[in-house]
C-alpha cells in the first residue's frame, strides 16, 4: 500500500465527519433555513457551550443509566446465552419467546415501567437493558453453537463431559461473538435510555432535549443529539478496542 | 463372569480372544425405518497392531464405522467389542483425527496438541504436577512429525500440511492404543500427502499402534495398510478384504512396483463393482 493511501485510510473517518458538518453548515446557511427548523452545526455547538453545565449534568445521568442497563444486559445476556446455547432443548424452548420480546418496540414498554417504578432512573435503566440484552444472548448462543462437530467427536471420544467441552472450546469460541455484540449492544443501550428519558424522566439528555424542544430551543436539541452521538462513538470505540485486544486471534484466520 | 452364561446375547460382554476390535453383525440406522440403515450386517475383525484401511463409495458408512468402534454411536443391532469388552460409551484409549484439523485458533501448536491431556485421566490430574515431563513428551512428538520449530505458532500461521501434522499429534498425545483416521489427508496436495504417509507409517512403527484408516485414495490404503477392506454402497458392509503382502519396508518407490500397482488395480475393480451394482444386500432388508 502506498503511504498516501495509508494516510488516507487512517484519516478518512475524520475527513468524512468534518465534511458532513461543513455540508450541513453550508446547506443551513445558504438555504437560509431558520434555526428553529435546522440550525447550522456552529449554532448547535454554541448552544452546547452556553449550556455546558446542564448538558454535562444530564449527559452524566444518561451515561449512568445507559451503562447500568448495558451492564445488566451483559451479565444476564451471557448467562442466558450460555444456557440456551449449550442445550438444544432450551434453545428450542426459549428462542420464540426471545424473538417475541425483541420484536416488542421498547418505547411501548416505557409507560408500563412508569406504572411499576415511577418516572426517573429505573425505567431508563430497564429500557436500556431490554434493548441491549438480545444481541448479547444471540451472539453468545451462536458462538456456542458453531463448534465444529468433528472437534466435538474428538473430545467426546476422550471422555470429555459437556461441561468440559463448554469450558475448553465453547466459551473461548463464543468470545469473539460476545465482544462483537458488546459494541452493538452499548450503542443500542443509549437508544433505550434516551427513549425512556424523553418519555418519562426529569433528568438525562433525553429529558433535556424534550424540554429544549418545548421551548423551541432547537440548537440545544441538536447539541444534545451531538452529545449522545459522541458518547455512542466513544463507547463503541472502547468496546471495539477491547474486542481486538482480547480476541485478536479471530481476526487473523 | 458366570452371569455371562444366561445372557441373552450369545456373545455376552466379552469378545473373542485375540481380537482387538470385533464388529459383529452390526446394523446402524440413523432413523426409525429400514430405509435409514447406514450399515447393515457389518462384520470386521482387527488384531492388535494391525493397520487396517477401509475404502468404499461415498456415503457407504465408513465414517459411521469409526463412530461405532469409538462408541460415539451405539449399534442398532449387533455388538462391537474393543480390547475384549463390549463397547458401551466412549473409549479414552482411542485417538481420532479427521480431514478437518479443527485446531483451536486461540491456542498455539503446543497447547493445541496438549488438549487431550487436559481431558483424559490419568493425565488430567497429573498434568499440573508433572508439567515439565508432559511438555517434554509433547515436544518430542512434535519433533517426530517435524513441527518442533512451530510449537508457538498459531493455526493460522501454519500451512494445511502442518495443521494436519498437528492434528495427528493431538490424536496421539495421550498414547492411544487405537488410532482412528477419517480421510486425514483428503484435503492435501499430492506431495504433502505422500510426505504424511511416511510420517504416519513411521509413527505407527514406533508406537506399535492399531490403526483404522478411512480413505478414498486406494494408493494410500495399499501403501499404509496391512489389510484393505472394501465396503458396499449404502447400507454398507464389508464385501472384500485384501491382505497387502508386499515384502520389506514400503517406501514411496514401492508405489511404482508392479505388485503394488496390481493390488491397487484389483481394489479399483471391486470399488467399480460395488458402485455399479448399487446398494448390495438391499433385497435382505425386511420390508416394514
Ligand atoms: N447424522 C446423520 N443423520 C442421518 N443420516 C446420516 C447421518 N450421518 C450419516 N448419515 C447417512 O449415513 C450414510 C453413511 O454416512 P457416512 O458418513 O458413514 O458415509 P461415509 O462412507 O463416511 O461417506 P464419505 O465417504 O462421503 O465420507 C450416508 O448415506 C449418510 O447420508
Ligand atoms: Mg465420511
Amino acid at each position: 500500500m502506498s503511504p498516501l493511501r495509508k494516510n488516507l485510510e487512517r484519516f478518512s473517518p475524520v475527513i468524512v465527519t468534518v465534511a458532513m458538518f461543513v455540508a450541513w453548515e453550508a446547506v443551513a446557511r445558504l438555504a437560509k433555513i431558520p434555526s428553529y427548523i435546522l440550525p447550522p452545526p456552529s449554532e448547535a455547538v454554541m448552544a452546547g457551550y452556553e449550556f455546558a453545565g446542564p448538558i454535562s449534568k444530564h449527559a452524566l445521568q444518561t451515561l449512568y443509566t445507559t451503562l447500568a442497563g448495558f451492564g445488566l444486559a451483559v451479565v444476564f445476556g451471557l448467562l442466558v446465552g450460555v444456557i440456551i446455547g449449550s442445550s438444544k432443548l432450551l434453545y428450542r424452548a426459549f428462542y420464540p419467546i426471545l424473538i417475541g420480546f425483541n420484536s416488542v418496540p421498547k418505547v411501548a414498554l416505557v409507560p408500563l415501567l412508569v406504572i411499576w417504578f415511577g418516572i426517573g432512573t429505573v425505567p431508563a435503566i430497564i429500557t436500556a437493558f431490554l434493548i441491549s440484552f438480545f444481541p448479547v444472548v444471540v451472539n453468545v448462543a451462536t458462538g456456542l453453537a458453531t463448534i465444529e462437530p468433528e472437534l466435538e467427536d474428538v473430545l467426546r471420544v476422550l471422555g470429555a463431559s459437556k461441561l468440559t467441552i463448554l469450558l475448553k472450546v465453547g466459551i473461548p469460541n463464543s468470545l469473539p461473538y460476545f465482544f462483537a455484540s458488546l459494541k452493538i449492544a452499548v450503542t443500542l443501550a443509549f437508544v433505550g435510555s434516551v427513549i425512556s428519558e424523553t418519555v418519562a424522566s426529569n433528568a438525562g439528555i433525553g429529558y433535556l432535549m424534550m424540554s429544549a424542544s418545548a421551548r423551541f430551543n432547537v440548537p440545544l436539541v441538536f447539541a444534545g443529539l451531538i452529545v449522545i452521538a459522541a458518547m455512542g462513538i466513544g463507547m463503541y470505540a472502547i468496546f471495539a478496542t477491547l474486542e481486538k485486544r482480547t480476541t485478536g486471534w479471530a481476526f487473523r484466520s | 463372569m458366570t452371569a455371562q452364561a444366561d445372557h441373552a446375547d450369545p456373545h455376552g460382554q466379552t469378545g473373542r480372544a485375540g481380537l482387538f476390535v470385533e464388529i459383529k453383525d452390526v446394523d446402524l440406522a440413523y432413523g426409525e425405518d429400514a430405509e435409514s440403515l447406514a450399515v447393515q450386517g457389518l462384520n470386521l475383525d482387527i488384531r492388535e497392531g494391525d493397520f487396517v484401511a477401509v475404502v468404499g463409495p461415498s456415503g457407504c458408512g465408513k465414517s459411521t464405522l469409526l463412530k461405532l468402534v469409538t462408541g460415539l454411536m451405539p449399534p442398532t443391532q449387533g455388538a462391537v467389542y474393543v480390547d475384549g469388552n463390549r463397547v458401551n460409551g466412549t473409549l479414552s484409549f482411542v485417538g481420532m483425527a479427521f480431514q478437518n484439523p479443527t485446531l483451536l485458533p486461540w491456542r498455539n501448536t503446543l497447547r493445541n496438541i496438549m488438549l487431550p491431556l487436559e481431558i483424559v485421566e490419568p493425565h488430567r490430574s497429573r498434568l499440573r504436577r508433572e508439567k515439565v515431563a508432559y511438555l517434554e513428551h509433547a515436544r518430542n512428538l512434535l519433533r517426530t512429525v517435524g513441527l518442533a520449530p512451530y510449537e508457538s505458532k498459531h493455526p493460522w500461521e501454519l500451512s494445511g500440511g502442518m495443521r494436519q501434522r498437528a492434528n495427528l499429534c493431538r490424536a496421539l498425545i495421550h498414547d492411544p492404543r487405537l488410532l482412528m483416521l477419517d480421510e486425514p489427508f483428503g484435503a492435501l496436495d499430492a506431495f504433502t500427502r505422500e510426505e504424511l504417509w511416511c510420517v504416519l507409517a513411521d509413527l505407527r512403527r514406533a508406537k506399535q499402534l492399531t490403526v483404522v484408516l478411512v480413505t478414498h485414495d486406494l494408493r494410500e490404503a495399499v501403501f499404509l495398510a496391512d489389510t484393505v477392506y472394501v465396503m458396499s454402497s449404502r447400507p454398507g458392509r464389508i464385501v472384500h478384504s485384501r491382505r497387502v503382502d508386499l515384502p520389506g519396508t514400503r517406501t514411496l518407490e514401492t508405489c511404482y512396483e508392479p505388485a503394488f500397482v496390481d493390488i491397487v488395480h484389483e481394489l479399483r475393480g471391486h470399488i467399480e463393482r460395488v458402485r455399479c451394482d448399487g446398494p448390495q444386500g438391499i433385497a435382505d432388508v425386511p420390508t416394514a
